[in-house]
């Protein structure tokens, strides 16, 4: 091997991770975690289900997420997820599910395609009135869904009243990062 | 406009994508003898009703899947909406059965 001394960035080009607090709200860009993307191939809805359930991985329904350690999920589509786990452990994320799935499902490394802001503090729900379409005065903890902020798609997971995450294009991170910090200063 | 999803619920309309009329699942049968009069009509020939219309609608901005809307053309109210996937599916297997 040679010998590289290369330096990660995070997905803001920062050698650590950007941390922000607008109006007492706390904006953090996260790099900890690896993600794949699972889809079932067709016709073994039941396999992965089964194979997930023994793995102790929860598969969630339409528009929900589920928490747990080591995995997380979100349902992205009709017979599709997106996990999660720890970055530090699972950085080669596919190789920890590949033996869970076997052939039943297509799994996607995803880990260096996104970029993870988590939001935490109080009217958070009043920030992303301004930002997005979707209803999360009315979303119960632990749903999330894929909107747009900006133009740009993203995923945002409530996971508390006072605590939300949003995964987007680790290419437009400084946009988004850029649209978050604008619509707290506006909002609170 | 708001589309309810049959999976996540209402949705703005935002955050789809309009094809056109739901019969474009109707694709003809490329081997029969007048495939070349029925692949004129599928690609061409679309009714314009004033009215209630099926049309394919697509979540681009949302978790991608494809929509059947029965939509009123002169007062946009939408009636029905379905997963395409149930609707083609539910044809074929009616299809099988004849």
């Amino acid at each position: 091997m040679p010998d590289h001394h290369l330096k990660p960035h995070t997905a803001l080009g920062q050698v650590a991770a950007v941390t922000q607090t607008v109006h007492g709200l706390l904006i953090r860009e996260n790099p900890n975690s690896a993600l794949a993307s699972l889809a079932t191939r067709r016709g073994r809805d039941a396999d992965v289900a089964r194979m997930a359930e023994s793995a102790g991985l929860a598969l969630p329904g339409p528009g929900q997420i589920s928490q747990g350690t080591p995995w997380s999920a979100l349902w992205i589509g009709p017979e599709q997820w997106l996990l999660e786990a720890p970055f530090a452990s699972h950085e080669d994320i596919v190789s920890h599910l590949a033996p869970i799935f076997g052939d039943a499902a297509s799994l996607t490394e995803q880990t260096d395609a996104w970029v993870r802001f988590d939001l935490q503090g109080q009217g958070l729900v009043d920030v992303f009135e301004r930002l997005c379409a979707l209803n999360l005065r009315a979303m119960a903890d632990l749903g999330g869904a894929r909107t747009v902020i900006e133009h740009i798609g993203v995923f945002v997971l409530k996971l508390a009243e006072d605590q939300i995450s949003v995964l987007g294009p680790r290419s437009s991170a400084a946009s988004l990062h850029h649209a978050l910090i604008t619509a707290a200063k506006s909002a609170l | 406009m708001i589309i309810n999803h049959p999976l996540l619920g209402p949705r703005d309309a935002q955050e789809f994508t309009y094809l056109g009329d739901a019969n474009l699942l109707n694709r003809p049968n490329p081997d029969a003898p007048d495939a070349a009069e029925r692949f004129y009509e599928y690609l061409y020939l679309r009714d314009n009703p004033a009215g209630l219309h099926r049309e394919l609608w697509y979540h681009e901005q949302g978790d991608r899947s494809w929509l059947v809307v029965t939509r009123n053309t002169l007062t946009h109210e939408i009636t029905k909406v379905e997963l395409a996937r149930d609707v083609a599916r539910a044809a074929q297997a009616a299809g099988e059965s004849a």
